[in-house]
């Protein structure tokens, strides 16, 4: 299959249009359609992942295409290791949403159609390699998310919408004018394989009103990308946007929207302005402490389920900081060690995979006793153990996975980000590993609170999970488990592409005096 | 050009006379009920001179003793007027507030200030701006205080005769001081004169850019000469506000580029990639922070608008704030960048204005609480919306983005010293962003999916939407056409 790449961004949009000439009562035929799209959208990543290979550390399965020549602008797809993880991801938890979101009952129509739009918005980005191409699909995402949130969310959705529509708006017209610098400065081109080459040699030296340009530059593209992980202080959309979205799209918001900000970083910052990593990374460490610590202490105090593990995101992500910043580990001025660079890269990639599917989980989770009882505040149950054992056994898996215990895949990422960012950064390690206790705590609390204790009379008969609910859970919980296990097939996959990209950051950047 | 020998050059004004006379005459034989017949024969006779403008070639000349310049690029704006014109004169065939006049002599002016505006993006000799610029506005007074029985009408028109007659006549004055330091009118003779000048008359030179500057920003509301602009758009047709942010503004730009470019420019005559300011006079720094001023104070005082009229307007002022950005870098590609955001902003803009239209007369209202759960009890209302407005606020993948991108790549081009233009054009546009898709929310975020489902009552008003929509959306991914075009049209008269 020569279009591969294009039939999975584009295939979503193939069902959106069926969905437009299905008439709007039929609701199930609806859904049936957006599950057979996504169902087939996944197996073709999953084509794709057999057919990939992985010694290579560079893009595959690459596809271009004139688009507008007189602006240089080209359709140039890729999937490289750091892609197709993500790109795996979507596929899944768009698969799986479509089921989450089977109770919808209202509008289903344009449900469907906004949910499969905003698929094909977040695989364009994934996939997208022109940078053209790659900041119309970071906008395309914006409205239907807008929508999402607006007419299905919570009490509280108007305003949770346009906050997130502003605050990502904002970052990313600061991207936009980045993006414009680069054009410009580097040679009139959008494709990033052009770029990540030009770049670093053409912004060198290069100053705008006494500042170095690659500064400027790093420092815009990174805020536009830190709004959307969340990185402190620009994350104040994120806890509000969670709670009042329905629960798919808290699902897709925390499993896979999050992930395009590190995204952004690693294939963007990384390669293009890698003086900018050494920079920046002590900066990048530090933002991630904050976000370790201060996303814990807000978990801790949540009565809100769904605001608890909305801030269990911060929390993870700022993990996921740190293991990025280790990358200076690597060169000769920070003590020449590959391996916990290698470890810190892997790490926090696999963390990124890591957090997608046990937020997912646990948000899927919440939506499961939302569904039920129509509230999530954590003080308002008691002794459910007795009740839904099996939901218990689940959340119980969900709960672990996410404080990061041995034998989930959340251990072992955050184990790898701890081993590489420990030799350059000590002190913020150390301090870190509280962020695992306080995780530990807030995660066990609730657990307990929620789950035993004197059972609460109001929920005597709530029903156990349902079947359609299980078919969501387990296979999350599953690849949670074997890559808690055996994580070796999903560090094989990356490995290759974060060795290349280790590499040119080190011997691109570090070692000239540009600023 | 001698006189007689301009005419084979000058069909399309020959012929759009001719619709003018034709239209003044026909609207005696009709009477009052039937005088909306007027407009088909206006629409005809703009055909034609669409066709003419077509036909015309590609040729580069001096009409009338230099009066007006024959060159494509004013071809290219006088495209965009009849196109504007034409869609405006479709949709008031629908328009409630026109109902109880008699609207032939509505469809007349209509077309004489059509030829006004003609004027006013080939002249390249200021007595001829002056005269182009006085028959818009006069036109413009009347078509606002159409509504004679609506007070705000009333008001809206003297308004606009008071702001007009004391803006051009400051203009005047600006234009009389480069005539005495000059002793020309014609745009080239000018630029030869000045350059020639000592630095002695650079302060009497800033003076009269200054004073010019007035009366044109008067023409594209540029702040601080935008104060009539919200009474204006509110108290007029909406048919004709919708008319007046769009066509006279392309107009004012393309005064604007010619006239700043080639007589203060340093006499390239934008033949070149960019060019500088004559004698260093510091029009650039200025006109920069008009463009600032303007598309900043047009966003903050539009976010608290209550009427989406009065929104739309103030909104418009915006987006002449962000084309005035391209206006000092002197690059041609900065005009660029204005040519093909104002095709994008016709299209958009006049959707955004005849949403409005059916809007009001299907709710009854203007404000933003008329439009409450209108997107769920009228989908195809809702979606062009919503459209139009992402459009405006300049989301990809609609044509607004690209209309932002060319301008924004183009202020980027021009090098370091305007980074800072872009940013405040950026961060502009992320405020735009509230009080467009607060249309969006009280269409949609309001109210619940209703059983019945309202499609528009006219078949013209879905046509000429649907026309509005097509390009808004596909120019928003596939724009070569448009670049193309623009490219084509970018031949521009350079004095003899």
């Amino acid at each position: 299959m020569n279009y591969l790449l294009s039939w999975i961004i584009w295939l979503p949009i193939l069902g959106m249009v069926t969905i437009a000439f299905i008439p709007r009562d039929k609701s199930e035929l609806i859904k049936q359609v957006a599950a057979i799209v996504s169902g087939i959208q996944l197996l073709l990543t999953i084509y794709l992942w057999r057919i990939f290979d992985q010694s290579v550390g560079t893009f595959q399965f690459m596809e271009r295409a004139e688009w507008i020549p007189s602006f240089n602008i080209t359709y140039i797809l890729g999937v490289d290791g750091l892609s197709f993880p993500m790109v795996f991801l979507m596929a899944l938890i768009g698969f799986i949403g479509v089921f989450v979101s089977w109770n919808i009952d209202k509008a289903v129509k344009g449900y469907f159609s906004l949910f499969l739009l905003l698929n094909t918005g977040v695989m364009g980005v994934f996939l997208a390699l022109d940078f053209f191409l790659f900041y119309i699909f970071w906008e395309v995402m914006l409205l239907p998310m807008y929508f999402l949130i607006g007419i299905w969310g919570g009490p509280q959705r108007e305003y949770a919408a346009i906050k997130f529509f502003l605050y990502t708006l904002a970052g990313s017209v600061l991207m936009l004018i980045a993006i414009l610098a680069l054009y410009f400065t580097c040679g009139k081109t959008f494709d990033m394989l052009v770029l990540m080459e030009t770049a670093p040699v053409a912004l060198n030296g290069m100053l705008w009103w006494g500042m170095s340009a690659i500064k400027v530059i790093w420092v815009l593209l990174f805020i536009g990308f830190a709004i959307k992980v969340p990185v402190f202080p620009f994350h104040t959309w994120l806890p509000l946007a969670h709670v009042e979205a329905p629960t798919a799209i808290s699902v897709i918001l925390a499993g896979v929207l999050l992930k395009l900000g590190i995204y952004g970083m690693l294939r963007i910052n990384y390669t293009m302005l890698p003086d900018g990593v050494f920079w920046f990374a002590g900066a990048l460490a530090v933002l991630g402490l904050i976000n370790v610590i201060w996303g814990a202490m807000c978990a801790l105090a949540q009565k809100d389920l769904k605001k608890l593990v909305a801030y269990s995101s911060v929390n993870h992500m700022g993990y996921t900081l740190i293991g990025m910043a280790a990358v200076i580990a690597a060169s000769t001025m920070n003590g020449d060690n590959l391996i916990s660079a290698q470890a810190g890269m892997g790490g926090a990639v696999f963390q990124m995979f890591n957090h997608g599917t046990i937020s997912a989980m646990l948000f899927i989770l919440v939506g499961v006793i939302y569904d039920r009882a129509h509230h999530r505040d954590i003080d308002g149950f008691g002794g459910l153990a007795a009740q839904m054992p099996i939901y218990t056994a689940f959340v119980a898996v969900a709960f672990f996975a996410g404080l990061g215990l041995p034998g989930f895949s959340g251990f072992i990422s955050e184990a790898m980000i701890f081993i590489g960012a420990f030799p350059v950064f000590k002190t913020i390690v150390i301090i870190s590993t509280l962020g695992i206790l306080l995780n530990a705590a807030y995660f066990l609390w609730a657990f307990q609170r929620i789950f035993f204790g004197p059972a609460n009379e109001k929920y005597n008969d709530l029903p156990e999970i349902n079947t359609r609910e299980l078919f969501t859970v387990v296979p999350l919980a599953v690849i949670t488990l074997i890559l808690g296990i055996y994580p070796r097939p999903f560090l094989d996959m990356i490995s290759a592409t974060l060795n290349v990209l280790i590499d040119s950051v080190v011997s691109l950047g570090g070692f000239t005096s540009a600023f | 050009m001698s006189n007689f020998n301009s005419l084979a050059y000058y069909w399309p004004e020959l012929i759009l006379t001719v619709t003018i006379l034709v239209a003044v005459i026909a609207d005696l034989c009709y009477r009052r009920e039937q005088s909306i017949n007027v407009a088909w024969w206006v629409l005809g006779g703009l055909a034609l001179t669409l066709f003419a403008v077509r036909m015309g070639g590609s040729s580069v000349s001096p009409l009338f003793m230099g009066m007006v310049a024959s060159d494509p690029f004013s071809d290219f704006f006088k495209v965009l007027i009849l196109l504007s014109t034409a869609l405006v004169i479709l949709m008031s065939f629908n328009s409630n507030e026109l109902k109880d006049y008699r609207v032939g002599e509505y469809f007349s002016i209509l077309s004489i200030l059509s030829f006004g505006l003609f004027l006013m993006v080939s002249a390249i000799d200021i007595l001829m701006v002056y005269l182009a610029i006085e028959i818009v506005s006069i036109m413009s007074f009347f078509l606002a205080g159409y509504l004679k029985k609506n007070p705000h009408s009333n008001e809206a028109s003297l308004k606009y005769v008071i702001y007009g007659a004391f803006s051009s006549g400051i203009m005047l004055y600006g234009l009389s001081i480069l005539f005495g330091l000059t002793g020309t009118t014609k745009f080239f003779e000018m630029q030869n004169a000045i350059s020639s000048l000592g630095s002695d008359s650079n302060l009497a030179l800033i003076l009269s850019v200054v004073f010019i500057l007035v009366g044109f920003g008067y023409k594209i509301s540029a702040v601080p000469f935008h104060f009539w602009t919200p009474d204006v758009y509110e108290g007029s047709p909406t048919t004709i506000t919708a008319y007046l942010s769009v066509a006279p503004k392309a107009a004012g730009f393309a005064l604007l580029i010619r006239f700043f470019n080639q007589v203060f420019g340093d006499g390239t005559a934008m033949t070149s990639e960019s060019w500088m300011a004559v004698n260093n006079l510091p029009w650039p720094e200025l006109m920069a922070v008009l463009a600032a001023a303007t598309m900043t104070v047009g966003n903050l005082v539009a976010i608290q608008q209550n009427s989406v009229k009065r929104m739309l307007a103030y909104s418009s002022i915006a987006h002449a704030g962000y084309m005035m950005m391209a206006l000092p870098l002197m690059s041609q590609s900065g005009v660029y960048g204005i040519m093909i955001y104002l095709v994008v902003y016709l299209f958009m803009n006049l959707g955004a204005f005849f949403v409005l239209i059916y809007v009001q007369s299907e709710v009854g209202g203007e404000t933003f609480n008329d439009f409450d759960s209108l997107g769920w009890k009228m989908p195809f209302i809702g979606i062009l919306m919503t459209l139009f407005m992402v459009s405006l606020t300049g989301l990809p993948p609609t044509a607004g983005f690209i209309g932002k991108f060319y301008i924004f790549a183009s202020v980027i081009e021009a090098g370091s010293q305007y980074y800072w233009l872009a940013f405040v054009g950026a961060l502009n546009s992320v405020v735009s962003l509230y009080y467009y898709i607060r249309v969006v929310k009280h269409m949609y975020l309001i109210g619940e999916r209703s059983e019945s489902i309202g499609l528009p009552s006219s078949n013209l008003v879905t046509l000429v939407l649907i026309v509005l929509a097509i390009p808004t959306f596909i120019f928003g991914w596939y724009f070569g056409p448009l670049t193309d075009w623009v490219n084509q049209s970018f031949v521009i008269y350079q004095g003899m």
